[in-house]
């Protein structure tokens, strides 16, 4: 008894810590008037409707949604083959490509930003947007690669023993065993890229700060020229998009399991 | 079908597109910075390709000193305050039910994908003198008027510790939800009270994994830009922030390259060592 009181308490104390700041983050964007204020004095949308209706606003929210998108299709392109690769062959030399994938997650991102952007700078493509594309697909590459790389370690081998013995070649074999079952983890690991590209700030603001202004890049710009409640709006978008994103990934697959559990079922 | 060395050209060919990618996109960038780093400054545009150690030179300024110091004392503090919370959390998370474990987990990723300008923003509005908390403490009589309680050092700290648990807990996860169960429970029966089980038998038994996390979470802080900035004082900038600085508004390539390197060097070294207590596994 006391021990699960123990552990309410400790729950309750990191559910506030983290929900904390959000809670006021949703009370300023529902203020009636253009002043940081909290608790909300009265009551309005208006600035929800702001994303859409200014036009700066929608610009960067649609140049947000295009870098997400595009990237993350991109380092699910680069992750996938690879992972197949190192699943399908024994090839030690070809885990060093992995390490490369892995790499820009672990260390500092102001590292990656500023490689890609000495790189852009020097080949004189600085600033173009196709450049943010491709960076952010670099920086994200690691997350599809491990989901993609888990769902692969998950398949039954004897499985596509059968399948080849029963005549199926490699492309077949891929194409009615393999893609069925690494699916979920390919959408996860897309999933992933698209929300941190979303958020993501320094990789681009090094490359494209100046020509494309995505939406945390129009966020802080806006923090440092004065409060707008706006900012609020599009942080609480944000937030319900990641929430959405990762309750979508945990009612489709294994959540828990994604993130370095046992299956379900091997425990409770 | 079995695995089997690639033997024919077109067994290649998967991996052909991956390897161009990171290839072209991340180890040329990577060293067009190394070389960048030993570039001469070019105050009209980026750099003069002409052999210099002048970078590398600068560190040794006091001024370089302070902030490197800086960094590393806030990156460390705020790597213990996160596994300090984070090591129990995560044991307690991992023994509860598969639902609130994914519930968790649903909110922590929310939070660790969220912009560090969000974080920053958020929190600079719950440290503010209109809208913040302390207007809770003087509704609830404990201040006299609501004042800032930023910028300054913990302001800094906490915004950080926010951007970094949910990154701790996701590290400590596999390793406490794979910890065998059993282990508790022999110390329960033998008669100890579940805190004394936990600090004798669980952090032990953990050693390395609990060390391997504070050095992932330290790098993980070393890399925070935007927080020191929004929460902070000039004095409380990292290296993270002076790179960007140098490397945007100074136009000084050159020398944000060189911090750079060395920010690499330092990571990949620290990196280093966690793979190696990795590979010595924890005795549980």
């Amino acid at each position: 008894m006391k021990a699960v009181f123990a552990r309410f308490v400790v729950f309750a104390l990191v559910a506030l810590f983290l929900i904390g700041p959000l809670v006021v983050v949703v009370g300023v964007s529902v203020n009636e008037k253009q002043t940081l204020a909290f608790p909300p004095e009265g009551l309005s949308l208006a600035w929800y409707g702001q994303i859409f209706m200014d036009a700066g606003w929608r610009s960067s929210l649609f140049a947000s949604l295009f870098l997400a998108t595009f990237s993350a299709a991109l380092a699910v392109a680069i992750a996938f083959p690879l992972s197949w690769f190192l699943w399908r062959r024994v090839a030690p030399w070809a885990q060093i490509f992995r390490l490369l994938g892995v790499a820009p997650f672990i260390l500092p991102p102001v590292i990656t930003a500023l490689g890609l952007l000495t790189f852009w700078a020097t080949i004189g493509a600085y600033g173009q947007p196709w450049t943010a594309v491709l960076s952010h697909a670099i920086f994200f590459v690691t997350l599809p690669l491990v989901t993609i790389s888990l769902g692969f370690s998950s398949i039954d081998r004897s499985l596509v023993e059968a399948a080849s013995t029963m005549g199926a070649n490699d492309r077949t074999v891929l194409r009615t065993v393999i893609m069925p079952l690494i699916l979920p983890y390919l959408i996860s690991g897309f999933a992933f890229a698209f929300v941190l590209s979303l958020n993501e700030y320094i990789v681009a603001y090094m490359t494209v700060g100046f020509t494309m202004e995505t939406l945390p890049i129009k966020i802080f710009n806006a923090l440092r020229y004065g409060y707008t409640p706006t900012m609020a709006a599009v942080s609480v978008f944000f937030v319900a998009v990641a929430v959405l994103v990762f309750s979508l990934i945990a009612r489709f697959g294994d959540l828990p399991r994604l993130l370095g559990a046992e299956a379900r079922g091997a425990d409770s | 079908m079995r695995r089997e060395p690639p033997k024919a050209l077109a067994h290649y060919l998967p991996i052909a597109f991956p390897a161009l990618m990171l290839l072209v996109f991340f180890v040329i960038p990577f060293s067009t910075m190394i070389g960048v780093s030993f570039f001469k400054r070019d105050p009209s545009g980026f750099y003069t390709p002409e052999f210099v150690l002048d970078n590398y030179a600068r560190f040794l300024s006091s001024f370089f000193a302070g902030v490197l110091s800086f960094s590393l004392f806030l990156a460390i503090t705020v790597a213990l305050i996160c596994v300090v919370i984070g090591f129990p959390f995560t044991y307690l998370l991992s023994r509860a039910s598969r639902r609130t474990q994914t519930i968790w987990l649903v909110a922590l990723l929310a939070v660790l994908s969220l912009s560090e300008v969000i974080i920053g923003f958020a929190w600079s509005t719950l440290f503010s003198r209109t809208a913040g908390l302390s207007n809770i403490f003087v509704a609830l009589g404990l201040m006299e008027t609501p004042t800032a309680l930023m910028p300054n050092f913990w302001a800094v700290t906490t915004g950080m510790v926010y951007q970094a648990f949910p990154y701790t807990v996701l590290i400590l996860y596999p390793a406490l939800a794979r910890l065998d169960p059993t282990l508790l429970e022999a110390a329960r029966t033998l008669g100890a009270s579940p805190i004394r089980g936990f600090m004798n038998v669980i952090v032990p038994a953990m050693r390395n994994t609990l060390v391997a996390s504070v050095i992932m979470v330290f790098v993980f802080a070393l890399g925070s830009y935007l927080l020191p900035q929004i929460l902070g004082r000039p004095q409380h900038w990292t290296l993270s922030v002076l790179i960007t600085d140098q490397a945007i508004y100074q136009s000084n390539m050159p020398f944000a390259a060189a911090m750079a390197v060395f920010l690499v060097l330092f990571s990949l070294a620290l990196v280093g060592l966690t793979i190696m207590l990795g590979s010595r596994k924890d005795e549980a």
